[in-house]
This record gives C-alpha cells, sequence and structure tokens, in this order.
C-alpha cells in the first residue's frame, strides 16, 4: 500500500496542518510516512501545498509527482494538481469555492461544498476536515482516532479542546462516502 | 526519546542539543531557518546561548570564538550563506578546532533559487575557503539520519579537532518524517579539552593556549600542514562510509546521496521488478568519498556501468570517476536546483543503460 496525496489551496485553510496530521497519524498506525511543504516566496492570499505519503516500505522521493488523491480547496489548485493525479486515483474538489469540473473522466472525482457543510457545523474552520474525512472514508489510508490523536501534536499542546468539533467534520466527510 | 514527527532542520537541531551543543551563531536564509528558529528557542532552556548575528561573517567567527574556548557550537547556512563562511570556515580548519556546520544546499551559482539542490558538493569536498584543509562532509538520506548523524558530527569533530559539514538540501530541511532523537550525552562526559583557551593564570600547570591559523616561518607552516594531512590520511582510512543495496549481483550501479539516494533507490526497486539487476551506493561520508564501495563491485566482476544522478550539473561523479579509474563507464544525469528528477526520470535512464549494454 502506498497513498501518495497532494493537499492544495489558499494560505489558512489548513493545507499544511491537514497534511502534517494526516502524516501523524500514518505514523501513529505504523505505517512508513512523510510530509513535506511547498516552500518559497509565499505570499498572503497565495497558494500552498503539501505532498503526503504513507506507505508500507521506505519512502522514497517526499516529493508527489504522480498523486493517488488530489485534495484541492481552491481553483488555481485545481488548475495545478488536477493533471498529477494518477489514472483511477482520486480528486476532491472544493465546490465552495471551485466554480469548474474537473476535466478528466479517467479519475474518481468527488465534489465537497466544504464552506457551507462547516457552517453547518458551525465552524467555517473545519471544511478541510470535512475533505479529510471523506479521503479517509474512501481510501481507508488512516482512522478519525489516529487523526485525532494527532491533532494536538500539530496544532500544539493545549488545542485538545478543538478534538470535538473536528471529530464532528472528520465524521461529517466520512458520511459523504456512504 | 520517542518517536515523533519532525522536519529534519528541527531534528539536526534538537539532535544538536542531545548532543551537548549549547552554542549556535547563525543567520537567516532560506531553506534552514528552522534551525535557528528551533536553537532560538530551546537553547535557552538548557543553558546555552543563541545569537543571530549581523552577518554570516560574524557568526562564523563567532564559532571560531566558541570552539577555540572548547565548546560544542555549531552553525547552519545555506549555499550562498556558506560561501560567505568560507574564510572563517579555513581558519577554524587551520587551528585545528571542532565545530559543526550545516548546509541545507539551495540552486546556484551565485544567489540562485531557493529549491533543493546538490550544487554544493565541489565546495564541500574541495575547500570553499583558501589552503590545504578537508571538511569531513556527510550526507544524510533522511530525518533520522540527520539527527543520528548529527550527534556523530560532534564526536568526529571532537576527535579529529576539525570543523565537520553536515550536507543536506531543501528537500532534507523541509520534510517531515518519524525520527527519534538519540539519547542526550552529559556534557560531563565529553572528552576533555586540554588545547582550549579557557582561562590561562601563571602557575596554572599548563601551557597558554594559543589559537592561530598563521605560520610565517614557511618550515613551522609546512610542518604544520604535514601534521594536518597526516590527520586527514587517517580519516580517509577509518572514517569512510557508504551504504550499499542491491549491489551483490547488480550488472548497473546507480550512486546518489541524500534526498537524490532516495528516489534512486526507488527507481533500482522498479527496475529490479522489471528483471534489470541495477543496485545503489549510497555514499553517507563524501569526503573521505568511500571509495572501498566502488572496488568492492568492481572486484565482484558483475558491474558494467556506474551511473551517477544528482540535483547538479555533475559534482561527486569526478569522485566517482577516481575511485572507478576508468574500469567502467561511469556516465552522469542530472538536473539542477528545484528541479529534482522523479522516480521515473531515473528508471528511464537505467533502461536506456540496459538496452545499451
Amino acid at each position: 500500500m502506498e497513498e501518495r496525496i497532494v493537499i492544495a489551496g489558499f494560505g489558512g485553510q489548513g493545507v499544511q496542518s491537514m497534511g502534517q496530521m494526516l502524516a501523524y497519524a500514518g505514523m501513529i498506525d505504523g505505517k512508513q510516512v512523510s510530509w513535506l511543504p511547498s516552500y518559497g516566496p509565499e505570499m498572503r492570499g497565495g497558494t500552498t501545498n503539501c505532498s503526503v505519503i504513507l506507505s508500507d516500505e521506505a519512502v522514497g522521493s517526499p516529493l508527489v509527482t504522480s498523486a493517488t488523491c488530489a485534495m484541492v480547496l481552491n481553483r488555481p489548485s485545481l488548475d495545478k494538481f488536477e493533471p498529477i493525479v494518477q489514472k483511477g486515483g482520486l480528486l476532491l474538489i472544493n465546490s465552495s469555492l471551485i466554480d469548474r469540473k474537473a476535466v478528466r473522466d479517467d479519475i474518481d472525482v468527488m465534489y465537497i461544498a466544504c464552506n457551507e457543510l462547516a457552517m453547518e457545523i458551525g465552524n467555517l474552520r473545519v471544511g478541510n476536515m470535512i475533505m479529510l474525512g471523506a479521503y479517509l472514508a474512501k481510501s481507508g489510508a488512516a482512522s478519525i482516532d489516529s487523526i485525532l490523536k494527532a491533532l494536538p501534536k500539530v496544532l500544539g499542546a493545549g488545542k485538545e479542546k478543538l478534538v470535538p468539533i473536528n471529530r464532528v467534520a472528520l465524521e461529517k466527510g466520512a458520511e459523504l462516502v456512504k | 526519546m520517542a518517536r515523533i514527527l519532525m522536519k529534519g532542520n528541527e531534528a539536526i537541531a534538537e539532535a544538536a542539543i542531545q548532543a551537548g551543543c549549547r552554542f549556535f551563531f547563525g543567520y537567516p536564509i532560506t531553506p534552514q531557518n528552522q534551525i535557528p528558529e528551533y536553537m532560538s528557542r530551546r537553547l535557552p532552556q538548557v543553558g546555552g546561548c543563541y545569537i543571530q548575528s549581523e552577518s554570516e561573517l560574524a557568526a562564523i567567527n563567532m564559532v571560531y570564538g566558541a570552539a577555540g574556548a572548547g565548546a560544542r557550537c555549531m552553525t547552519s547556512s545555506s549555499s550562498p550563506g556558506i560561501s560567505l563562511k568560507q574564510e572563517g570556515i579555513s581558519y577554524i580548519a587551520g587551528a585545528e578546532l571542532p565545530c559543526l556546520i550545516v548546509n541545507m544546499m539551495r540552486g546556484g551559482p551565485g544567489l540562485g533559487g531557493i529549491q533543493p539542490s546538490q550544487a554544493d558538493y565541489f565546495q564541500a569536498t574541495r575547500g570553499g575557503g583558501n589552503g590545504d584543509y578537508r571538511l569531513i562532509v556527510l550526507a544524510p538520506g533522511s530525518v533520522q539520519e540527520a539527527a543520528t548523524l548529527t550527534g556523530k558530527a560532534f564526536d568526529l569533530a571532537d576527535e579529529y579537532r576539525m570543523p565537520v559539514m553536515m550536507l543536506g538540501d531543501g528537500f532534507l530541511g523541509q520534510m517531515m518524517e518519524p525520527v527519534e532523537i538519540p539519547e542526550g550525552v552529559d556534557l560531563k562526559d565529553l572528552p576533555a579539552k586540554p588545547w582550549a583557551a579557557q582561562g590561562w593564570t601563571p602557575g596554572c600547570g599548563r601551557e597558554r593556549a594559543v589559537i592561530n591559523s598563521l605560520y610565517l616561518d614557511p618550515a613551522s607552516l609546512e610542518k604544520h600542514n604535514q601534521h594536518l594531512q597526516e590527520k586527514y590520511d587517517i580519516i580517509s582510512a577509518k572514517e569512510a562510509s557508504a551504504v550499499c543495496e542491491y549491489t551483490e549481483d547488480a550488472e548497473i550501479i546507480l550512486t546518489a546521496y541524500g534526498t537524490m539516494a532516495r528516489i534512486v533507490k526507488s527507481a533500482v526497486q522498479l527496475a529490479r521488478k522489471e528483471g534489470i539487476k541495477a543496485g545503489l551506493i549510497r555514499p553517507v561520508t563524501l569526503w573521505p568519498f568511500p571509495n572501498a564501495a566502488f572496488n568492492k563491485v568492481l572486484e565482484g566482476g558483475n558491474t558494467k556501468v556506474i551511473l551517477t544522478v544528482e540535483m547538479s550539473m555533475g559534482q561527486m561523479v569526478e569522485d566517482v570517476r577516481l575511485a572507478v579509474e576508468g574500469r567502467v563507464p561511469t556516465p552522469f544525469y542530472g538536473r539542477t536546483g528545484g528541479m529534482v528528477p522523479s522516480t521515473e526520470d531515473v528508471l528511464a535512464e537505467i533502461r536506456r543503460l540496459k538496452e545499451a549494454l
């Protein structure tokens, strides 16, 4: 098993932290993992992305150039990463902010209205976790419990209070897959 | 210590503290800023000293001072910043002082770019400063190895009284992987440094400690250089290290270090699935270069070609050619800063070599 995931969106959408939580959860589950952020002359409102790999084997290149899954939270990220999803791979699109459909017909595409769904559960900031919940349910790459164990490791001690709202978000995302 | 997820830069910083490093001097530059950031937070907690200097030149000379006083100390930077430190590195090597210098390489020449690169191999292994000196150069291939080699780097620096360089790249510094930081040493257990300049008073029972790299008398200078060379010969004989994988029966050997070696290993594994007998030699020490690993595969008689793969236009390949001494062809494949070759790119090169055999 090897999951090669790209997560991309605007700075502030939780792209890097959800990637770290996924990698941390994979480690908790005993997998080989890596997380690699895009780094560079980033600017406010600009796009950001990260590569996450969860594997049974030692991780080779930490950079994902052929993705088993791409989670895109804004339009520029869809344009950039739709082409690198491998044939038969998964593309999760934040339809709240992205005004076009996928053009590929050889991959599995799922549209998730992250922002509206997050508002329904009362916290716009967990939109990313709804998408992550859907990915977990689709792929079985990690469990919701492992993600929630990883959360305070990534966000810092004292953030345990955010676990309940994030559990709701992850479960809401998982339900979309059923 | 528990296994945690950490960036390569952070793992090196914590491992340095665990190894007894209490002094860090540096100046910011991407992609290694997590090292000074981490040190600025952690060193005061352990009674250490962090200084963000006014320049790279100042930073390396602060290292010179702390090393001369016998402290475990370090600096870190990335390519253009390391260039600025070369004068000080040469002085520290000349004065025979131990320290750790981390270079998380980015593209060059000049300001180049900020994405990962391996184009400072010449600078690291040939001596970017003046004079007949060497650095021990360590090239970790994972975050765990970066942490492990950090402690070893301080030990080697103390043992041989010379600067040690950790040569990584932007990916290694930025990437998070699971890591277990080696257990800390007790500062009291570190070897004594009777040569250190720690204050001399009449009747204190030892000679004055003189920290110096100036020898105006040519005969004295030559004697000093001969002494350095004897030390480098011992290191060459004792400390060279490489990891060999799938090399036993390999017809096509690939060689790469650091991040590039991870990608090459994946390509070698895919080639094996296609029935191509490929193998990997991953130098862990770049100086001294692990010639013995190359001699071993060549003496085995199966190897028909050795391909060097780098994120540069071809630097380590020169050491490979010196090691191989023309016994088999030694082609090169490389890309420049940020254009990281993919597993598929490397696999295509392996297939091409197989067809030409």
